[in-house]
This record gives structure tokens, C-alpha cells and sequence, in this order.
């Protein structure tokens, strides 16, 4: 089985976010740079099909200026066997361009399952998986959280607000990962020797047509600081009372 | 090109409340741009039924999609039907940011080519500008984008528009399924409410959330206690908590899992993680409990007791039930 995990270098977001002076980006000083969280859960499912079946080959995918060949060399430390750097160099917004470069590389290459995050954790705009997969006409399960790949059909579990739905179609197909299937391991030591060794494979990015434009960043409204009511469940009464008089939400 | 279209969600046969939200959204643009507000009902035989609560909040005219194939989600079948209608003339399209939203509307952005924006917070519309807000970077940073193409595209953040009544004719059409919907290969083999039947974390105005303050599994019924006390919440947890399988993964609020806003959101034994204030430091208001008095969770309560939930919860649950008794 022939598999892609596309996947996107992202900043940790414990991190103190800052507004770069052009206003479009973030200051990226001091900030520390790592696989977005469902990607790594992609990359986790990808490699865990493969070892299971003792045979495929897992491709990791990545867009962007050459230091996401870092995320890339993680995600062959853990297990993928190939990768791919889409180069470019300019920060780009609008996921369907992204998406479109993504297809691009994706097309015709014999993949039978292609694995995204359900979202990246910075734009967190959730639709890369669902774009990919209309671009190549190819069927999709977006946002799933179980899933099992057997007999050229693909069967997935999504959660909903307050609900659940089972889905199935066929292979090829791509799928977006949820929580709950998997956390992406920790590299071994021998893992991180052998990534060093496999291919890396740079291509120039050939983007989608623009269809919108990041005006600005802007910092959301700070909270106004809150109070102590007291300690124990003395406090409890008072308490009650704020939510009620003050707060009005009781 | 001044209609403006709203898909209303359903499930298993109810509409939900995101369908409202999108139709009072489409209704403030038509109304300011002088359009006609066209909601997109579907599911399966009975579905027609709930066109007179969009009626009563904005919508013009109730295209309806009554049909077996659509009793379960037919992401497929709707996409290639939403995206023919659109073709038609639409200055925009407002869909939810639920789980079917993101799926569908990213689909139709692919198939046409549009501009979309997901999980928007604040819109404008006018016959020149689409300019939307889309909260990113785990809710510390606001994007602010505008959209080139018409009809843009726009998924609304549960709670970014609350339903207003403002009734017009609704006049009922059907609309007419492109392809046959049963011949898809994406079906959705069953949808069901999770256990219990709960309030929805993205639904509910107050979220009752419990972490590892409460020391083991069992004690999370204090905060379900509470919960029903409100009558009207959720019970929410963090990673730590659904991780360590106290709670499923669906109830995990932060970074990584839900993103919500509540009226009220009461933090029980919660630290305040970075990972979990990101998924509910917009709530309106928040109280904390905790033990710890440095914990960060403090910082962004607007009350706070120090102390033990394991205390202060049952006296809390008690005392919400008579102020809820008196009201």
C-alpha cells in the first residue's frame, strides 16, 4: 500500500505570539517550530498501516521554505520512508492555493490512501484534507477518530457535536485525523540515524490561484482580570450571588 | 447576484441550531444589500416540516431536499447539488463550523473554486466587499481576510450569530438533487447521539468542565451533578482528563480538541493549561475552582475560589439549584 501524509511546520502554540510589523504574519523570533499536532497523528496512522501489514511505504509531504525539511526529517525519524518538499518561499494564506500545489505532487503517483490533519493549529481552517481530495476527485472522510483500511475499503468513525457517524468508501481515498486514533511516537535514536539517510526529494510549489487575501493579524482583546471570591466552599454563596446579580448568568 | 444562500443542518430528522444561526446571518447581509435569503434544507422524508422555523427566521424561500438517501449525511450528493445551485447566482453562502459544515463547504470551495473562509467569527458583506474575522492560532491571534470570488464562502463559529426571529414568506421549493444520490462513494452508514443524549458542548450556554483536580474517574459525577443542576449545561474535560480515558475524547475542550464559547464556563480542578485556555478563554464568563491559588487558570476567571472542588462542588451544585428553584 502506497501512502502520503501531508503535513505542515507550524509554531508551538504555548508560545507568546507577537504581530510581525508587516501585520500580515507573526514575529517568528523566539519561537519554536514543530509538526502541527493532527499531522503528527496522520503521519502516526500512516506509519502504524504500514507496519502492520510489514509492506507499503509511507511519503511525508510538506510546503514551504527549506526549514520544513526539519518536520519533514522528524517525520522520517519516525518511520515514514520518503519525503517531499514542496519549495516556496513566500508565506501564502489561501489553503485552496496550498491545496492545489498539494495535488499536484499527489497526482498520479499511485497513492491509495492520502492522510492530512484534520486541521493545522495555527490557521486552523480544516479544509486542506476535503480540498485535496476534490481537486483529484477522489472521495473523502474528513475529521475521523477511527479507522480501519481492509479489503480496498476504507470504514472511519467521526464525532459531531453530540453525536457520532460511520463512514465508509473506497480506496483510493483520502482521510483527515482526528483526535483519538493516535499520538505520533517519539523518534528513537536509531530512528532519527535512519531518517538521515532517506531521500529527500525538493520541487518547486506550483500554487493555486489567490482567491483571498490575509488583510491583517490583530491580537484579541485581553480579559480583564477576575477576582478571588474567597476560599472553600464558604465562598460558595457569594459566588452564587455574582453569577446571579453581577454576571447575570444564573 | 444579491441572494444570499444559508444551508441549514439537520440531523437524524431535528434541525439544529446552527441552521438558524446561518439563516439570521444571511438575513442580516440580504437585508442590508436588499437580496432574498435562500435556506437549504435536507434530509430525509419529514425534513419539509421544519422549513416554517426557517420561514420564521429570514428565510425568503425554503429550498428542501426530502429524500431517503439524504436521512444520514450525503456529503457527495450534496455537494454536487449545493454547488450547481450556487452556480445559479449567489453573493454568498453561510454554512456552520460543525463537523458536516467543514466538510461540506470545503468540498464546494474545491469543486467551484471560490474563496472560502472557515470558522468565522464577524462578517461584512456588501455588493463590493466580503471582509470576514477567523480566530487562528488556538484562538491568540485574529485573521482578518477578504474574499475575492462570489458567492463567497463562509463557515460561522457556533455562537458568532445567535437566532433572532424575523419571519418572511419562506415559500417552500424543492430542490432538485444533482446526480443520483444513492450512487455516491462517501456514504455515512449511521449517525448517532452520543450516550445520554447530553446538551452539545458547542450548543450549550454554560460548560461544566472537570480535570485532574478531581483526582479519579468516578469523582467526574460532581461535575455532572452540577451540570444538571444548571439544567441547561454541558460537561466538558481536558487532554489530561480524556487521555488518561476518564471521559471520551469528544468532551476534550482545548488546543487539540473543542473550541467553545459558553455564557458561563465553570473550570473545576483545572489548572489552565495554555493547551486548554485556548479551547474556552472566550467564554463570557468563567469561574474557576482550584486548589492551587498560583494555578494560571486565575488569570482568566472572572471569579475564582481556592479550594478543593471535591468540597466545593456539591455545595455549589446545591446552592445553583435554589437560585435556579427562586428564579
Amino acid at each position: 500500500m502506497k501512502l502520503a501524509v501531508c503535513i505542515k511546520r507550524v509554531p508551538d502554540m504555548e508560545g507568546r505570539f507577537k504581530i510581525a510589523a508587516s501585520g500580515t504574519g507573526i514575529d517568528e523570533a523566539g519561537l519554536k517550530f514543530d509538526m502541527s499536532d493532527f499531522d503528527g497523528y496522520a503521519a502516526e496512522v500512516a506509519i502504524q498501516i504500514t507496519e502492520k501489514l510489514g509492506a507499503g511505504e509511507v511519503t511525508v509531504i510538506s510546503l514551504g521554505p527549506d526549514v520544513v525539511q526539519e518536520t519533514l526529517r522528524k517525520a522520517l525519524s519516525m518511520g515514514a520512508h520518503r519525503a517531499v518538499q514542496l519549495k516556496h518561499d513566500a508565506p501564502v494564506s489561501d489553503g485552496l492555493a496550498i491545496a492545489t500545489a498539494l495535488a499536484a505532487e499527489l497526482k498520479d503517483r499511485g497513492y491509495d490512501l492520502i492522510l492530512c490533519g484534520r486541521m493545522a493549529v495555527d490557521t486552523q481552517n480544516r479544509s486542506t484534507g476535503a480540498f485535496i481530495a476534490e481537486l483529484l476527485g477522489l472521495p473523502v472522510i474528513t475529521a475521523i477518530s477511527q479507522l480501519n483500511v481492509e479489503g480496498g475499503v476504507v470504514r472511519a468513525r467521526r464525532e459531531l457535536e453530540g453525536a457520532y457517524e460511520l463512514i465508509e468508501c473506497p480506496l483510493p481515498a483520502v482521510v483527515t485525523i482526528d483526535e483519538g486514533i493516535a499520538r505520533a511516537r517519539y523518534p528513537s535514536l536509531k530512528g532519527i540515524m535512519a531518517a538521515k539517510k532517506k531521500p529527500m526529494d525538493v520541487r518547486p510549489a506550483q500554487l493555486g490561484a489567490i482567491t483571498y487575501q490575509l488583510e491583517k493579524m490583530e491580537l484579541p482583546a485581553e480579559r480583564a482580570a477576575g477576582r478571588i471570591v474567597g476560599e472553600g466552599k464558604d465562598a460558595v454563596p457569594e459566588l452564587v450571588r455574582l453569577l446571579k446579580e453581577e454576571a447575570k448568568v444564573l | 447576484m444579491t441572494n444570499i444562500l444559508a444551508f441549514s443542518e439537520t440531523r437524524l430528522g431535528d434541525l439544529r441550531r446552527c441552521g438558524l444561526e446561518t439563516v439570521t446571518a444571511a438575513r442580516t447581509v440580504a437585508d442590508a444589500t436588499g437580496g432574498q435569503v435562500h435556506a437549504v434544507l435536507a434530509g430525509g422524508p419529514g425534513v419539509a416540516q421544519h422549513a416554517a422555523r426557517l420561514a420564521a427566521h429570514g428565510a425568503d424561500v425554503v429550498l428542501v431536499i426530502e429524500h431517503d438517501a439524504f436521512a444520514n449525511y450525503n456529503p457527495e450528493a450534496l455537494t454536487a447539488t449545493l454547488a450547481a445551485r450556487l452556480g445559479s447566482g449567489y453573493r454568498a453562502a453561510f454554512f456552520a463550523a460543525s463537523a458536516q459544515g467543514h466538510d461540506l463547504v470545503a468540498r464546494v470551495a474545491a469543486r467551484m473554486k471560490l474563496a472560502y473562509a472557515s470558522d468565522v467569527s464577524e462578517f461584512t458583506v456588501t455588493a463590493d466587499r466580503v471582509a470576514v474575522a477567523h480566530p487562528g492560532y488556538t484562538n491568540k491571534i485574529v485573521q482578518r481576510f477578504v474574499l475575492n470570488a462570489t458567492p463567497a464562502l463562509i463557515s460561522l463559529r457556533a455562537g458568532a450569530v445567535l437566532p433572532v426571529e424575523h419571519a418572511k414568506a419562506g415559500a417552500v421549493e424543492a430542490l432538485a438533487v444533482v446526480g443520483d444520490p444513492s450512487a455516491v462513494r462517501v456514504k455515512v452508514t449511521l449517525t448517532e447521539k452520543a450516550a445520554g443524549g447530553k446538551l452539545d458542548l458547542g450548543e450549550a450556554p454554560v460548560i461544566i468542565a472537570g480535570g485532574r483536580g478531581l483526582k479519579e474517574a468516578a469523582n467526574f459525577t460532581l461535575v455532572e451533578d452540577l451540570a444538571a443542576a444548571f439544567g441547561n449545561a454541558a460537561v466538558g474535560a481536558t487532554r489530561a482528563v480524556t487521555d488518561d480515558g476518564w471521559r471520551p475524547h469528544s468532551d476534550q475542550i482545548g488546543q487539540t480538541g473543542r473550541l467553545v464559547s459558553p455564557d458561563l464556563y465553570v473550570a473545576c480542578g483545572i489548572s489552565g493549561a495554555i493547551q486548554h485556555l485556548a479551547g474556552m478563554r472566550t467564554s463570557k464568563t468563567i469561574v474557576a475552582i482550584n486548589k492551587d491559588k498560583e494555578a494560571p487558570i486565575f488569570k482568566v476567571a472572572d471569579y475564582g475560589i481556592v479550594g478543593d472542588v471535591m468540597d466545593v462542588l456539591p455545595v455549589l451544585a446545591e446552592e445553583v439549584k435554589k437560585a435556579k428553584a427562586g428564579a
